[in-house]
């Protein structure tokens, strides 16, 4: 009977071996291990051994067992990764060819600029005013230090609409409401980015429409070099750690002292180039320590209050940050441009 | 204001310093020099040459033939400018000289006759065509009489001069001459400045006050009026050297009256003029405004109508000038002019600048009286401009002036204290570094220790308060030098308002579903303001807004759509061949209702979008997907569900628009706006294909978001969805169904959802089906089949009396 099971062994492990598929493996384990297979009905025969040697066969017997089924259950694995690899082998693409497109928008450069240039000032302690595009020549000149005929009108066409209304020529209107919704008494920091229009032929360097962003910060003790300080700071930030600035006295009406502040030129790093017109230096804003009168108007007292306040054109950035060459560029809207920047 | 580094060394000593130093040093301390020019580019190697003879060249009429003495050597040179002669001193480019443009000088034959050299023009050293006199501009320049023969002609016509350029703000009225040029200069310098003499010396036979008389009407404007009497004058060129500085100031030389009366204005920022007395046909000069309608012919040759804004000079009865702008023709100083009446004025700015917008001249005089000048130096120019015409005119200058004078001349007093200017700059200046300033400006002070009375030469209109004086005394301590600081005082949390981060979220949600954000202009044409205004826009019946005085038509009404200046930009780029486009702006629009604005008019916010062509750039495995109405109704829906705001469409006939295919957008029962696509005549006429826009009120979207929403429990229990088709009318709308399902299903419907539009085969004529998916959900408990079949039978109750409709089996 040993003899038998060592047959039935080798005869079930040679023929798994060769087997190549699942379905005669099932046969394999109903021939050898099913009810009526060859294993079972040696077992049958076990009645006929002596007490001494039944437990001796019967050991024999489970390990025939076993061996065929961790065959089988080896085979059938193998199998079943082969049939797997055979079917992804079949469902295999091209992974070279384009994905399915996702609809890509995004923001205008001058929109990325203006946004990025509000969350520096919001870090430094600024809020965010706005205020109307249409705007009374009070506000737009008057509450700045610009009476009818101050002679400096003349820097600025104006958009008349009538007599009393405009096109605001500058942002620095909503520095002048923004004063009298702080009734002469809160220390504020504010930046006011806006639409602004002049009367201006439309070329490379002028446009009819542009943005400004203007800033006021008014308090007790308020001083230049406060103003010199928030400026690098900004300049650092916006051009990078190695910029320089330098202040140059200027003339607004509504400022006094007033400063002009350019950049170190980022081409020749201040040696002097085309771009910088050999000074190595380039203009990009404009500001100073608030006027009295202006703060007096708006019911600041200027012996207790002073301020500073600037102005920067994001267009002109946009152009030294990223080198558009034509103002005009901004409001053609070519897709071709716009697409230059989405990530901007 | 153009200022010569030669011309201005006569006041100021410059040292060693360059023309390009010294621009820079005056850029940093408050005046910006643009650039820096040089009166001829390259310099020439020419020398001034005697012409000893000059016969016709042999074979050729229109050239000469000339022996010219350039001091070590006589050359004969070919010549064919018309106006050389015999006896003339002229600038001789030797054999060997370059000139100007590279142009090397050759011994040549011309027209069979030896020449070694060239007799040179003013053109041909390098001069600006514009400021030489006329009488040289069309041949070469001649030397006067005593001119060194063979010396370079560089020195002697000044064209080694350089030309700083400055811009002169409105506020330094002061840097409009060169004395003001030259205190800035010495006070950066830390030198002295050397004036001018006005030392006249006055024929005491006769007095000015014989001659004329001064009345002035209009004393508002014209607080001081100077005229002086020369006679015996002679009119002829005035000294080269006179001439060089004018060119090099851009002003073109004349004769010597005029080039008198200019010098000096550049000399001293006071317009002056001069009449010839003889045909002033008067002994009166009355100063008054003009009547309204009288008429002047100006040195140019120009009638010109006045009103009664303007300030005349008039001889009594006729006007004579445009006070401070300019003269008559017909008291012009010529060139048989023996009598000159000298006028030194002062007139308000307000008035010169009034009368520049409306004649449109404006003048070196002008845009001097405009900005204001030196009270203190009115006369005093008068003076000096009579001494320079006893000295280069042979004027006889009679004594005294005939004057009105009510001007204050009186200095500004300003008082400081060292501690306030360091407060103020963040500076720790001493009392000694701040009198030295004041030194330097040539400011006269008194101290008391830290405390500063200062007396503002009346040249510096701009200094009056106490700021000001810290701007003077920053600018020379050096702008550089202030520290950097950072405010010390309260502080504020900066953060975007609520309205702000939204306006952002709304942005980024446009770009999110693939739109790029453009920047169109607020101003637009007449045509294009009234187009594809939103209903709720004009419900209100807006006026556009027009400016008084447009660029051009174009640019003259405020926008009341942003839609029209954006399917500008649709077709500006179709017409580049761009044409998968999807825009969207975010922008005012400006609605009035008056037609005459007296107040300003409502700026709304409003969202605008416009898409054409493919909706899919580069479709793969998926067939190409155009735009249509769906794509921009998504695109709605999307943004109000992102905002969580419920949002209803009903179909519109608007203008412009497709009568089938446009939609208004309801948000709480009222109109913020519509979606559809352009009508194809306006696509036509704008050279665009199918295009879909819509309009959004945004600041209507705003008032109603809520920027906190409230917590809702995540629901604990199983929803049940049912599907349910509907036969429908064809004209019976999908939305109209779902909303009294939505109504009938009440509270148990949580949700309907339209997922399948069939219409064709199987279905009666002039039906369609629509299939609706119904999310039940109980918040407090779990649903029973029984609930949700009485609300399931009720629906169809519902549809089926209000639409006819019938469920699809
Ligand atoms: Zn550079």
């Amino acid at each position: 009977m040993k003899e038998q099971l060592e047959a039935i062994r080798v005869e079930a492990l040679e023929r798994i071996a060769e087997v190549e598929d699942i379905k005669t493996l099932q046969d394999i384990r109903i021939t050898y291990l099913g009810k009526k297979g060859s294993l079972t009905s040696v077992l049958k025969g076990m009645g006929k051994l002596s007490k001494e040697e039944r437990p001796v066969v019967g050991e024999i017997a489970n390990k025939v067992r076993d061996a065929i089924t961790t065959s089988l259950e080896a085979k059938i694995e193998v199998l079943e990764n082969a049939a797997l690899e055979k079917q992804l082998e079949a469902e295999s693409i091209d992974v070279t060819l384009p994905g399915r497109p996702v609809k890509v928008g995004g923001p205008h450069l001058l929109t990325s600029i203006v946004e990025e240039i509000e969350d520096l000032f919001i870090g430094m302690g600024y809020e965010i005013k706005e205020g109307p595009e249409v705007e009374t020549d009070y506000f737009n000149f008057e509450a700045l230090n610009l009476p009818k005929n101050h002679p400096a009108r003349d820097m600025q066409d104006t958009f008349y609409i009538t007599n009393e209304l405009l096109l605001r020529t500058h942002t620095s209107p909503v520095q002048a409401r923004t004063m009298r919704e702080y009734k002469g008494i809160k220390p504020f920091k504010m930046i006011c980015p806006g639409k602004v229009y002049r009367r201006d032929n439309d070329d490379a360097t002028h446009s009819h429409q542009f943005t400004q962003i203007e800033g006021l910060y008014v308090d007790k003790n308020v001083r230049m070099s406060d103003l010199k300080g928030t400026l690098d700071t900004f300049a650092k930030k916006m051009f990078g750690e190695d910029r320089s600035i330098r202040l140059r006295p200027s003339f607004f009406p509504f400022t006094e002292p007033s400063v002009e502040m350019d950049i170190s030129c980022k081409v020749c790093n201040g040696e002097g180039c085309s771009v910088c017109k050999g000074t190595g230096w380039i203009e990009i804003l404009g500001g100073g320590m608030v006027h009295p009168n202006v703060l007096e108007m708006a019911g600041y007292d200027p012996q207790v209050y002073s301020g500073f306040a600037f102005g920067m054109g994001p267009e002109r950035i946009a152009m030294l940050k990223y080198g558009v060459n034509d103002i005009r560029t901004f409001y053609t809207n070519d897709v071709r441009f716009l697409k230059q920047y989405h990530q901007a | 204001m153009l200022v010569s580094y030669n011309w201005l060394k006569n006041y100021v000593d410059l040292g060693e310093i360059t023309p390009e130093e010294l621009a820079e040093k005056i850029t940093k301390s408050g005046i910006e020099v643009e650039g820096v020019e040089y009166v001829a580019e390259e310099s020439a190697d020419v020398v001034i040459g005697y012409v000893a003879s000059c016969e016709k060249h042999p074979d050729a009429d229109k050239l000469n033939l000339c022996q010219v003495n350039v001091g070590e050597e006589t050359l004969q040179i070919v010549c064919g400018a018309p106006n050389v002669e015999q006896g003339q001193k002229v600038a001789v480019a030797k054999p060997g000289a370059k000139l100007p443009g590279g142009i090397k000088i050759k011994r040549v034959k011309l027209r069979g006759v030896e020449s070694n050299g060239m007799i040179c023009s003013l053109q041909e050293l390098g001069m600006d065509e514009k400021y030489i006199p006329s009488q040289f501009a069309d041949g070469i320049f001649v030397f006067p009489e005593d001119a060194p023969v063979g010396e370079s002609v560089n020195t002697y016509l000044n064209l080694d001069d350089a030309v700083l350029e400055l811009d002169v703000l409105a506020n330094r009225a002061d840097a409009m001459s060169m004395l003001g040029v030259a205190y800035e200069v010495a006070a950066i310098l830390g030198e002295d400045v050397n004036l001018p003499e006005e030392s006249v010396t006055f024929s005491e036979d006769e007095s000015a006050e014989d001659y004329i008389s001064v009345n002035v009407d209009a004393k508002d404007l014209n607080p001081y009026y100077g005229a002086f009497l020369i006679k015996d004058v002679e009119i002829k060129p005035s000294p080269l050297w006179m001439r060089n500085y004018l060119m090099a100031a851009g002003i073109r030389p004349i004769n010597n009256v005029v080039d008198i009366t200019n010098y000096v204005l550049m000399e001293y920022g006071q317009p002056l003029h001069a009449f010839d007395y003889d045909r002033f046909n008067s002994k009166e000069i009355l100063v008054r405004r003009a009547v309204e309608g009288e008429k002047i012919v100006t040195l140019d040759d120009q009638e010109r109508t006045l009103t009664s804004d303007m300030l005349v000079i008039t001889n009594g009865s006729v006007p004579t000038a445009i006070a401070g702008v300019m003269g008559g023709a017909n008291t012009e100083v010529v060139e048989g002019t023996k009598t000159v009446l000298l006028e030194a004025a002062y007139f308000e700015g307000s008035s010169i600048r009034k009368t520049v917008k409306e004649t449109g001249l404006r003048s070196e005089s002008s845009s001097r009286f405009e900005k204001g000048v030196d009270p203190n130096r009115v006369k005093k120019a008068g003076l000096r401009a009579c001494q320079l015409l006893q000295q280069y005119a042979n004027g006889k200058v009679l004594t005294g002036v005939a004057e009105h004078d009510d001007l204050d001349k009186a200095e500004k007093v300003v008082s400081v204290i060292t501690d306030a200017i360091n407060e103020r700059l963040g500076t720790e200046i001493t009392d000694s570094e701040l009198g030295d300033i004041f030194q330097r400006l040539q400011f006269s002070f008194d101290q008391n220790e830290n405390s500063f009375t200062i007396h503002v030469p009346t040249r510096r209109k701009d200094i009056t308060i106490f700021e000001d004086m810290v701007e003077e005394v920053a600018r020379i301590y050096g702008y550089d030098k202030l520290p950097y600081t950072l405010p010390q005082g309260s502080n504020q949390a900066g953060a975007l308002t609520g309205r702000q981060l939204v306006k952002r979220r709304i942005k980024r949600f446009m770009q999110g579903a693939g739109l790029m954000e453009t920047l169109t202009y607020s101003l637009t044409n007449e045509k294009s303001v009234k187009q594809l205004m939103s209903p709720e826009v004009k419900a209100q019946n807006p006026v556009p807004v027009s400016l008084s005085l447009p660029m051009s038509e174009d640019r003259k009404y405020l926008r009341l759509s942003i839609l029209p200046e954006l399917l500008k930009t649709l077709s500006y780029n179709e017409a580049r061949n761009q044409s998968d486009l999807a825009y969207y702006e975010l922008g005012s629009v400006f609605i009035s209702d008056e037609t005459l604005l007296t107040k300003q008019p409502k700026e709304q916010l409003r969202l605008a979008a416009a898409l054409t062509g493919k909706w899919t750039e580069q479709p793969w495995q998926q067939e190409k997907k155009e735009v249509d109405f769906f794509v921009a109704k998504g695109i709605i829906e999307g943004l109000f569900n992102f905002l969580n705001l419920e949002v209803t469409f009903k179909p519109a006939k608007l203008d412009n628009m497709h009568h089938g295919r446009t939609a208004v957008i309801e948000l709480n029962e009222n109109t913020v706006g519509f979606v559809g696509q352009i009508h194809p005549t306006l696509a036509k006429e704008l050279d665009l294909r199918e295009t879909y826009v819509m309009e959004v009120n945004i600041d209507s979207l705003l008032s109603a978001f809520n920027n906190v929403p409230s917590y809702e429990d995540i629901p604990r229990y199983p929803a049940v969805t049912r599907d349910i088709a509907f036969i429908l009318d064809k004209e019976t709308l999908a939305g109209e169904v779902k909303q009294k399902i939505k109504e009938a299903g009440a509270p148990l419907v949580n949700s309907v959802q339209i997922f399948d539009l069939y219409e064709g085969a199987n279905l009666p004529e002039g039906k369609k089906s629509i299939a609706y998916r119904l999310l039940y959900q109980d918040p407090n408990k779990t649903l029973k089949d029984e609930e949700v079949d009485a609300s399931y039978e009720r629906i169809i109750e519902t549809i089926n009396s209000e639409f006819g409709a019938y469920v699809r089996s």
